[in-house]
């Protein structure tokens, strides 16, 4: 084994970019609950952007190699060493065998996600690594890990081995460091907005709602302004997203995140765009949270614009790999 | 027919509005609609999932876009290509009836496995026995998988047995449990929390992993219960 989980924390669950193509059966997408994160951290280690890598909630994670591999993380506020040396967010580094990493709790954001040059190696369920923690398979014995638990890392990349221990260039800060104080989450209109009046959606985009503290990777439970729709007509349940804005009767939203059902039959209200899923992945109980509407051209826009940084970025990390 | 989106990477093609009122006939088209669209090949397009009166398409904006789409009518060149898969085969003429899968499923109804039995009978005011012998002499279809993996929602439920939700839902079902919420009957895939009358269990694993595909049922498939006895619930475990 490559890696042992001294400290599993207090969720540390293997990841990678989700599963698909098997919504039609009721598996959820799931994986990294912001992915682009992980793939910056992939590129940043060296590896395959969609490598598995653990996705860290809330950190106490202490992890110890068994030989060299270089590791990067984007995410939450976390403070991460590498023994005694701090090894900040979108920063490279290289972990000696026999090296341990530690993931201390989160200032801010509540999660972050670790890649090692390699990749963590468990076998491919349903076409992807990632865990499932509610129907409990693919990753680590479809389940978080645990104090203890080996890791096997795959065959490790051998041209990118840095000569310093930690790297003095990082991945742009929006990407890598993602906890935000005063969140506000873009959205686009979702099927059922126009069934809620104009005095509902108003506070909808003016008001502050607050995390609650039962909220998961399913999904953020909101409390703020009660929304109700103008008439309360049953829905007949259709897909929903990673990123819908669901209303229950009760008037509280759900934000839905990557391990939410794949069917929902509540009105939706709105989807928060998919660059902005990585600020959502952040918020934990306690957090106050803004909505703002965008159009859906422009969410295309700022995510074509995002994909073509990040082509930058990997073509600059390539030149200096060389 | 109408294309609306769900959020910037999922659109929802809605066949009808309504479903209670043809099931039969809503379901047929809504097969016919995803085997249109998987067939048209459409680019960026990542999966479909049908559900009583719909199919969504996921979809990579970025390639989308790559394939020709202007940066900002991605949606409205996806839903051109919706409209067109589904326009150009209905002017071959009448779309061929598609091949329907029974699947045939044993239940022990034993009050063992059957919490709810004696509930469902008081709300239908019928005896146990004749909720047994009604449920299993239904044909239900498949009308959408969700709410866990493998988890089919099956309409055609006799209408005397529709039973309201339960108003605490359980902490834990057993996998295999055979329940009724409101008009529609389910098979529990695995344990987990839910609010459906159970009034059986099923020996078959309705979702497994490791195959492909990972359920025991899709979306369209006509399905038929039959009673075993607790010894053959047994045997059948094994």
């Amino acid at each position: 084994m490559n890696a042992i989980a001294i400290r599993a924390g207090f969720l540390t669950s293997i990841q990678d970019l989700g599963r698909t193509g098997f919504r039609q059966f009721g598996v959820s997408l799931g994986g990294a609950l912001d992915s682009f994160a992980l793939r910056v951290a992939n590129l940043l280690a060296g590896g395959d952007e969609s490598a598995a890598g653990l996705e860290i909630s809330f950190g106490g994670l202490q992890l110890r190699f068994a030989d060299e591999r270089i590791v990067a993380w984007c995410g939450g506020e976390f403070d991460v060493r590498i023994g005694s040396t701090s090894l900040p967010a979108g920063h490279r580094a290289l972990a000696g065998a026999g090296d341990e990493l530690k993931f201390n709790h989160a200032q801010s954001g509540c999660r972050c996600w670790l890649a090692i040059s390699g990749g963590i190696d468990v076998p491919f369920v349903l076409g992807s690594r990632a865990t499932d923690l509610r129907a409990n398979f693919g990753g680590f014995n479809g389940r978080a890990l645990r104090d203890g638990d080996a890791i096997r890392l795959g065959t490790r990349p051998g041209s990118a081995i840095p000569a310093t221990t930690i790297s003095s260039w990082s991945a742009p800060k929006p990407w890598s460091q993602t906890a935000s104080s005063a969140p506000i989450l873009r959205f686009v209109r979702g099927a059922d907005w126009n069934s809620f009046s104009a005095s509902m959606l108003e506070p909808f985009t003016s008001e502050s709602f607050g995390v609650s503290s039962d909220s998961d990777r399913m999904g953020v439970r909101l409390a703020g302004p009660e929304l109700q729709r103008t008439d309360d007509v049953d829905l007949i349940s259709e897909a929903v997203a990673p990123g819908t804005i669901q209303v229950p009767p009760g008037g509280q939203p759900i934000l839905l995140l990557g391990d939410c059902q794949t069917i929902g039959g509540y009105p939706k209200i709105a989807h928060v765009v998919t660059v902005d899923l990585g600020i959502a992945a952040q918020l934990r109980p306690g957090d106050t949270v803004r909505f703002r509407e965008i159009s859906l051209p422009e969410a295309h826009r700022l995510l074509f614009e995002r994909e073509r940084e990040l082509e930058r970025f990997r073509i600059g990390l390539s030149l200096q790999n060389k | 027919m109408e294309i609306t989106p769900l959020g910037d990477s999922a659109l929802i093609v809605r066949v009808r509005d309504r479903f209670e009122d043809a099931p039969q006939e809503t379901l047929s088209e809504v097969l016919r609609t995803l085997r249109r669209l998987q067939n048209a090949d459409i680019p960026g397009v990542i999966e479909f999932a049908p559900a009583y009166t719909t199919v969504a398409i996921f979809f990579d904006p970025f390639q989308v876009a790559k394939a020709g789409a202007k940066p900002n009518q991605a949606f409205d060149w996806l839903a051109e290509r919706v409209r067109a898969a589904l326009a150009v085969i209905g002017d071959r003429g009448r779309p061929r009836t598609l091949p329907v899968r029974v699947i045939q499923i044993p239940v022990c109804y034993d009050p063992e496995f059957a919490f709810d039995l004696g509930h469902v009978a008081e709300h239908a005011q019928i005896s146990s026995r004749e909720v047994v012998d009604l449920h299993s002499a239904a044909e239900y279809r498949a009308s959408c998988i969700g709410f866990v993996p493998g988890f089919p929602f099956l309409s055609g439920l006799p209408k005397r047995l529709a039973t309201p939700r339960r108003a605490t839902p359980r902490k834990e079902i057993p996998a295999g449990s055979v329940a009724i919420g409101g008009a529609q009957t389910g098979i529990y895939p695995m344990r987990s929390p839910g609010g459906w009358n159970v009034i059986g269990r099923t020996p078959l694993r309705l979702f497994n992993p490791e195959n492909d595909p990972p359920a025991l049922l899709r979306v369209g498939d006509r399905v038929q219960f039959h009673s075993i006895t607790r010894e053959e619930f047994e045997v059948l475990m094994q």
